[in-house]
């Protein structure tokens, strides 16, 4: 189970990117080989519930927080034993624009799979890349690849940290100080971008040629793996360059909207700086005091329900209405789709039939069509297209069917003379199936060319 | 109207009291409430003998415009009071009054979105935006600048294991889920949108909030009588309980809900 809990954070961190992060659903397929692996031959349903069962314990359901909590001890100024908490998460739910919840791994759990607490995400990718680079000029494939796959997540994790700043920029640009700080904020990350950008394509390019040179078919494969994870590292980082544009097009806007906003009124209280903060900065069990007060006033007054002595003498007296908890059942609509109407009726196929039963003797086409006519006007039209489809018999399927015989036509080169159809006069004939030998008696003699046009 | 007030002039003023408490009426909408604000707003006799039957139920009247009609907050033990308790009251026994700090909490959040700039406040054409998603955000941006403060003062805020009320309020907030799926594929009730979708939502019912769209979780436009109850009541109610705790700084006209003071990407800590 851990093993799989290690994997499912591995999924869900490679999965996320600047905007969302993965779907359940998504991971969970993701997970179900993995699961497969371990103790093959069980149900796929079971599988699937492994994993859903482990995406769960990550996210803690059922906890109030949805989080995980350690007690730990320390020594105190004052010398005494404290028992102190430390609250932490592996797995967090998201809401996407959308209003779909998808998963994040926290930071905490890339962690985890870095294997380093509390790095600091620039030197730590330095030093990732310079690994790299050595690694892959050695020529040891599988250690590289393990340092590239630590470089995503490296770059996943910058990604994170970038993400944050531009949300809360975009949220406020007010007070923001757009002299200094915010193009530099920008120029360092994309002067950082531009670096990174460098360097993985430098890299690529050794890898490239490591994939093309190698003759081992193992070596091969893992360093076309590592150009995927490289060529990853490098969509991430374009992306990251598009969204620090857009950010400077939404400063723009923002200020020109704030230039124009008069000067102050009259004094009242700043809300968030007065308020907000100061009670997020309470203990809990004082800031309740606070907020109910702000509460109390902020809701208005709610409307008095008086109950009135006739209604509620009905009310009491009329019984209560039946629930079935689960609702009206829904009929369930039975959908048939709409038969194509024949164009031929039963009665017409059953005289074709009679009509085309030649098991002795071969009959030219026009005879039939004649007759025909005598039978029924539409019935000459039906026979024309069995004699064409007779001229080219499905005789596979006809054995497969287990039919005594087909319908066989066979053009000699005789024209036809007909008001309605032209084309040739096809020698029509029932061939039977000698099923033993799986072959057709008798053989056309003549060769399957000539049509019937209609 | 002369010195005298007649029973009329009484029946009268208990209508536009009566007016006010339902939150959706508009003088815009309603001849006679036009008539009746115009007459509050004329007769200074009328105005006294409003506020006086206001004053016999329990209310306080926060402001007559033609554009809001009349704005009443319930005193306290009022019968049209609201209380938190109510409000709050699907939540377990346990947490009740942690579940309780949160809802207020997301309702002063909500107050701070709406009017970002004591100006907005002050302002009576500000109309403020309030959008689900954003809410959230400005909470956690505000949670996440305390815990650096906290960090860099290498204060331990991690709480003492029995003593789970001394636990910062940020540290409450930033630990709740921001949001979860139940079984059935719904939004769990206890994750900070779905507070603040509540809070919306009771705040619309309220007649303070107008929904505009369902973009971001949400998206809300505040009436102007939501301004009043915010700036003439609230916020002071609010601010006078912090001031009696000693945590109130003094700030200048241009706010402080501000994010740049942040530390920068590279020097930024996972």
């Amino acid at each position: 189970m851990s093993e799989i809990a290690l994997q499912t954070i591995d999924q869900v961190t490679v999965a996320m990117d600047f905007d969302r992060g993965a779907g359940q659903d998504v991971i969970v397929s993701r997970l179900v080989p993995y699961i497969a692996v371990q103790v093959p031959g069980r149900d796929g349903a079971e599988y699937e519930r492994v994993a859903r069962w482990v995406i769960d314990n990550l996210i803690n359901v059922g906890s109030l927080d949805r989080g995980f909590r350690a007690i730990y001890g320390v020594l105190g100024s004052d010398g005494g034993y404290r028992r102190l908490s430390f609250d932490f998460k592996l797995l967090i739910e998201q809401v996407s624009a959308e209003g779909d919840v998808y998963l994040r791994a926290s930071d905490e759990a890339i962690n985890v799979l870095v294997g380093a607490l509390d790095t600091d995400v620039e030197s730590a990718q330095i030093a990732a890349e310079v690994k790299l680079e050595n690694l892959i000029k050695r020529g040891r494939l599988s250690d590289a690849q393990l340092a590239a796959e630590q470089a995503r997540y490296r770059t996943v994790q910058y990604a994170e940290v970038l993400r944050r700043k531009l949300d809360a920029t975009r949220r406020d640009v007010r007070a923001v100080d757009w002299l200094h700080e915010v193009p530099d904020l920008i120029a360092e990350a994309l002067t950082h971008i531009a670096a990174r950008y460098r360097a993985e394509n430098a890299i690529l390019e050794n890898i490239a040629r490591a994939r093309d040179e190698a003759d081992d078919p193992d070596r091969k494969r893992r360093a076309a793996h590592l150009v995927d994870i490289v060529r990853d590292c490098i969509r991430r980082h374009t992306q990251l360059q598009a969204r620090l544009q857009m950010a400077g097009e939404v400063f723009r806007t923002e200020q020109d909207r704030q230039q124009f906003s008069g000067p102050p009124q009259r004094a009242t209280v700043d809300l968030f700086g007065q308020l907000l903060v100061p009670v997020l900065g309470l203990p809990i069990g004082e800031a309740g005091d606070a907020t109910s007060a702000f509460f109390r006033c902020v809701a208005g007054a709610g409307p008095v329900i008086v109950p009135r002595l006739s209604n509620l003498v009905d009310m009491l007296l009329s019984p209560a209405r039946e629930r079935d908890p689960l609702g009206e059942p829904v009929p369930e609509p039975e959908l048939a789709p709409l038969p194509d109407p024949d164009r031929f009726d039963p009665a017409l196929w059953d005289l074709a039939e009679q009509l085309l039963d030649l098991p002795a003797v071969p009959r030219r086409l026009s005879g039939l069509l004649a007759e025909a006519r005598t039978l029924d006007p539409d019935l000459p039209h039906l026979i024309a297209l069995a004699a064409l489809h007779a001229v080219s018999p499905a005789i596979g399927t006809a054995i497969r069917q287990s039919d005594q015989y087909v319908l066989l036509a066979v053009d000699d080169g005789q024209p036809l003379s007909d008001p309605q159809f032209g084309g040739a006069d096809l020698l029509v004939c029932s061939a039977w199936l000698d099923l033993a030998e799986q072959s057709s008696v008798p053989a056309p003699r003549a060769p399957m060319v000539g049509s019937v046009t209609v | 109207m002369t010195d005298v007030i007649r029973l009329a002039d009484a029946a009268d003023a208990a209508r536009l009291v009566a007016l006010g408490l339902r939150p959706k009426q508009r003088p815009a909408r309603d001849l006679l409430y036009a008539d009746l604000v115009r007459r509050y707003q004329q007769d200074p006799l009328f105005e006294e003998l409003v506020e006086a039957v206001a004053a016999g139920m329990g209310l306080a009247v926060l402001a007559v415009t033609a554009q809001s009609g009349a704005v009443l907050a319930a005193m306290t033990d009022s019968v049209f009071e609201v209380k938190i308790d109510d409000y709050a009251r699907r939540t377990q026994l346990r947490d009740r009054q942690l579940e309780k700090t949160l809802h207020g909490l997301i309702h002063i959040a909500v107050a701070a979105l709406a009017f970002p700039r004591p100006d907005d406040l002050a302002s009576d054409t500000y109309v403020g935006r309030v959008v689900v998603d954003y809410v959230d955000q400005v909470v956690r941006e505000a949670c996440r600048k305390l815990e650096d403060r906290a960090r860099a003062a290498e204060e331990n805020h991690d709480p003492l294991e029995g003593a789970p009320a001394l636990e910062r309020a940020w540290r409450v907030y930033a630990r709740r889920a921001e949001a979860a799926s139940t079984r059935d594929g719904r939004q769990a009730a206890n994750t900070t949108r779905a507070m603040i979708s509540k809070a919306l939502k009771f705040l619309t019912d309220q007649g303070f909030l107008h929904q505009m769209s369902e973009d971001g979780g949400g998206t809300f436009r505040t009436t102007s009588r939501y301004q009043i109850q915010v700036r003439e009541l609230a916020a002071d109610s609010a601010f006078d309980e912090l001031l009696r705790l000693g945590v109130i700084s003094t700030v200048s006209p241009t706010g402080t809900l501000r994010t740049s003071d942040e530390k920068k990407p590279e020097s930024a800590r996972v």
